[in-house]
């Protein structure tokens, strides 16, 4: 396919394999992943995506296939291989972080959040009280968003086709929020370093509030549809088992893990932006199986509501963004008044600021579990090097491990229980 | 029923009890603490990390390999080239850690993890795709990421980033002209 | 209804072209490919769902084969890992096909001017409408989709009988 890059351009493409040229592989090469059954032919090698209505996105699964059974599942990632990380390398701190919106594109305050602290906590930045409770806000409703789209989803590949339609209308009100806020309806990058980018405008309580009010009774409605649903137990109970040690060694974190009842939520081990202020639980499950991460998280939607009612009541006041100005640029009304403003705009829009030649690791709770950042500083004003450790990586490495054993129509109910998002994967 | 749960022991401390030759250095910033081990013993350094009692940082968080690539020559004050991050994380004592090794330029290779932690198969496999570091004794290293006939390894900084010129409307002309448009 | 040519006869009659009628009937019922990639294919499962609903210019029909559908809307950044399947779902696509690329990545590349990202679709398959956003909101998504409409309905029939064969 050489039409891709022009030979004018392909003398420039580092190494001459560009990777454009398709592929051709061979059944030996995947001797020691798959059974030796099935090199001779007696089980089925069954290639299940990466353009497959039910994969989430665009993920790749080579299925072995005794029968109807999977022997074995190999996922096969990097259809959606942004270069997210490298990208950063040549952006200042302030300009990367509209690049971290798109990794988890269901949750980004989420990635924006993550990266915002690894740069704080890099340079030693605070962050005032009004915008931790701003941001707590923020998470939550995205949380909510996130949850919503997993559960359309999830319901739409089980033939729930209603529950998707209802989850997008609660949806939209969220993004509508969101849109108060920044301006943009799913990648704001509101979060900046120190702060958030402006202050809640005035409608944007009542709105919340309105939605708070409204939304209980959806999520009832959401249970009423499936959480008795004879069909949807059926479908969902015993399947994909993960006991509480093989979850934790095969690295899953967030409602994934909790669904097999490892109490670890890293909102209350290692609170973050305040979260050890309110009141919330952590629900978990027994079984560790399809049906349990499904219904721990219809009860962490109702705990993130709460969370936002307890916020919302305690939003303090003062300033949104921190005030020091080596790091965070002036107001624009400061502009007209201070020459000294004016200079440290200048520099900060220009060159950005600088960060030590050091690294931090700062992991926060996403929706689907514990995001990372790794943040090295190089002494300049662009990092080193930006390293997102993203869930739903660590969950589809474990997704061969999950589907053996089980028929192929199971593999849609796990590859919907693990919650991925094949951006937040593959970066 | 009650457990009896160790107390909670400096783990600089134990490692160099138990493994003396192992610590090369140790580092402290932000709360964080780094332990620089040699890279043949890592693998006894982390199962030291695991399973000894009042230690137990038993969730392997993150790789995360990191290039010291200077374009003016020399690794930024570093030993070697290439470093490569273990991120622990202790559920008992809620405590991190980070392992850190230096890899030598030429030849970036240390024993796989994968027998401590399953969770370590896909974390080494894009270590390998992205900077090219080697992990004897890894299951199936393949690529993870890019396809599998890429040459080159993106994540190195003499890496470059991308290759085309940026369109923009001054020059959107030019491009188009030798832009490789598909045909039906 | 679209039909400008045509003319009223007493009983409520319209005499129209034949390639007006057909053409008019073909984007009333133009079936998507069910084919998301990123961030914007959240915004086209929006698009589709309750509160900007599809339906109402007979899309809701999304179809998981290529071989069973019209319209490819390319919602996303596109890969160099994917740009070949990409290029194999469009030659499995039965004439008359068309494709919206839908956002700045997969019409230009977006902000991502690096080794992964193909700079823009059009490098792989033809394009008829590009939707400029990042991402793009559903109503921008909609007038994508009218704007298409309008194409097709300017068509000609030698335009598209026997498309897809060599030239």
């Amino acid at each position: 396919m050489s039409f891709i890059v022009p030979e004018k351009d392909r003398s420039l493409t580092p190494g001459s394999g560009d990777g454009l040229e398709s592929w051709v592989g061979s059944v030996e090469e995947l001797r020691g992943l798959v059974s030796d059954r099935a090199l001779t032919g007696e089980t089925l090698l069954l290639n299940m995506g990466p353009h497959h209505p039910s994969t989430h996105g665009v993920l790749r699964l080579l299925l072995e296939l005794d029968g109807e059974e999977v022997v074995t599942c190999l996922p096969d990632i990097g259809f959606l291989h942004t270069g997210i990380e490298k990208n950063i390398e040549s952006k200042t701190y302030e300009k990367a972080v509209t690049l971290t919106d798109r990794m988890d594109y269901l949750s980004p305050m989420s990635n924006n959040m993550v990266f915002c602290s690894a740069v704080e906590k890099l340079v030693g930045l605070d962050v005032p009280p009004r915008a931790q409770v701003i941001r707590v806000i923020c998470l939550e409703l995205s949380r909510i968003a996130s949850h919503l789209v997993w559960l359309g989803t999830h319901a739409l590949d089980m033939g729930a086709m209603s529950v998707f339609l209802y989850c997008f209308r609660e949806r939209e009100k969220i993004l509508d929020m969101f849109e108060m806020l920044s301006g943009q309806r799913m990648m704001g990058s509101y979060f900046r370093p120190g702060g958030v980018w402006r202050d809640l405008p005035a409608d944007f309580l009542p709105t919340l509030e309105a939605f708070l009010d409204d939304f209980p009774r959806r999520v009832d409605d959401y249970e009423k549809l499936l959480t008795n649903n004879p069909l949807w137990i059926d479908r969902t109970q015993g399947i994909g088992i993960v006991e509480p040690e093989e979850a934790l060694a095969l690295g899953m974190t967030g409602p994934t893990l909790r669904g097999s009842g490892v109490n670890w939520d890293i909102r209350k081990a290692m609170p973050y932006s305040g979260y050890d202020q309110y009141d919330f639980d952590v629900p978990l499950g027994e079984h560790g199986d399809v049906y349990d991460r499904f219904y721990v998280r219809i009860l962490e939607l109702r705990e993130s509501m709460r969370i936002i009612r307890q916020a919302m009541k305690a939003i303090p006041g003062g300033p949104f963004r921190s005030e020091n100005r080596k790091f965070v640029p002036p107001p624009r009304a400061e502009l007209g008044r201070s020459m000294e403003a004016v200079i440290h705009h200048f520099k900060l829009w220009t060159e950005g600021f600088s960060v030590p030649d050091e690294e931090v690791y700062v992991a926060i709770e996403s929706p689907r579990g514990e995001i990372g950042c790794y943040l090295h500083g190089t002494g300049g004003n662009k990092p080193r090097r930006v390293r997102f450790k993203t869930p739903s990586f660590m969950h589809i490495s474990a997704l061969g491990k999950l589907c053996q054993g089980h028929m192929i129509a199971d593999v849609v109910a796990i590859i919907g229980s693990v919650d991925i998002v094949l951006g937040d994967s593959d970066r | 029923m009650s457990i009896k749960i160790a107390k909670a022991a400096d783990p600089v401390e134990s490692l160099r009890a138990a493994l003396p030759d192992a610590l090369l250095d140790t580092k402290t910033f932000r709360d964080e603490l780094t332990l620089i081990v040699k890279p043949e013993s890592i693998i006894s350094v982390l199962r030291h990390l695991r399973d000894t009692p009042g230690l137990l940082y038993n969730f392997l968080s993150d790789i995360s390999p990191v290039d010291y690539y200077n374009p003016q020559g020399g690794y930024d004050g570093r030993p070697e080239r290439f470093a490569l991050s273990y991120h622990l994380y202790s559920m008992l004592y809620n405590r991190r850690i980070r392992v850190k090794v230096f890899l030598p330029e030429d030849d970036p290779r240390l024993p796989s993890a994968t027998s401590v932690w399953p969770a370590a198969n896909w974390l080494e496999r894009e270590a390998y795709d992205m900077m090219g570091i080697v992990f004897d004794g890894h299951p199936d290293l393949r690529r993870v990421l890019m396809p599998q006939d890429w040459n080159g390894h993106p994540h190195r900084r003499d890496y470059p980033l991308g290759y085309e010129q940026p369109m923009f409307s001054f020059n959107v002309e030019e491009i188009a002209k030798h832009k490789p448009f598909a045909k039906e | 209804m679209g039909v400008v040519s045509s003319k009223l006869g007493n009983l409520g009659v319209v005499t129209t072209t034949l390639e007006t009628a057909v053409n008019w009937a073909r984007t009333g019922a133009v079936w998507p490919l069910l084919f998301g990639l990123a961030c914007c294919a959240i915004e086209m499962m929006a698009t589709q769902a309750s509160d900007y609903d599809l339906s109402r210019f007979g899309m809701e029909l999304n179809r998981a084969s290529p071989r069973q559908s019209d319209l490819i809307i390319v919602a996303g950044r596109v890969t160099r890992k994917m740009a070949p399947v990409l290029r194999q779902l469009y030659d499995q696509m039965a004439s008359p096909k068309y494709v919206i690329s839908m956002g700045d990545c997969a019409s230009c590349g977006g902000v991502y001017n690096n080794y992964a990202i193909v700079q823009g679709v059009d490098e792989i398959i033809p394009v008829d409408v590009y939707v400029a956003g990042c991402p793009p909101r559903p109503e921008q998504l909609i007038h994508g989709i009218i704007t298409l409409h309008e194409k097709m309905r300017g068509e000609r029939f030698t335009q598209w009988i026997g498309k897809d064969q060599p030239a």
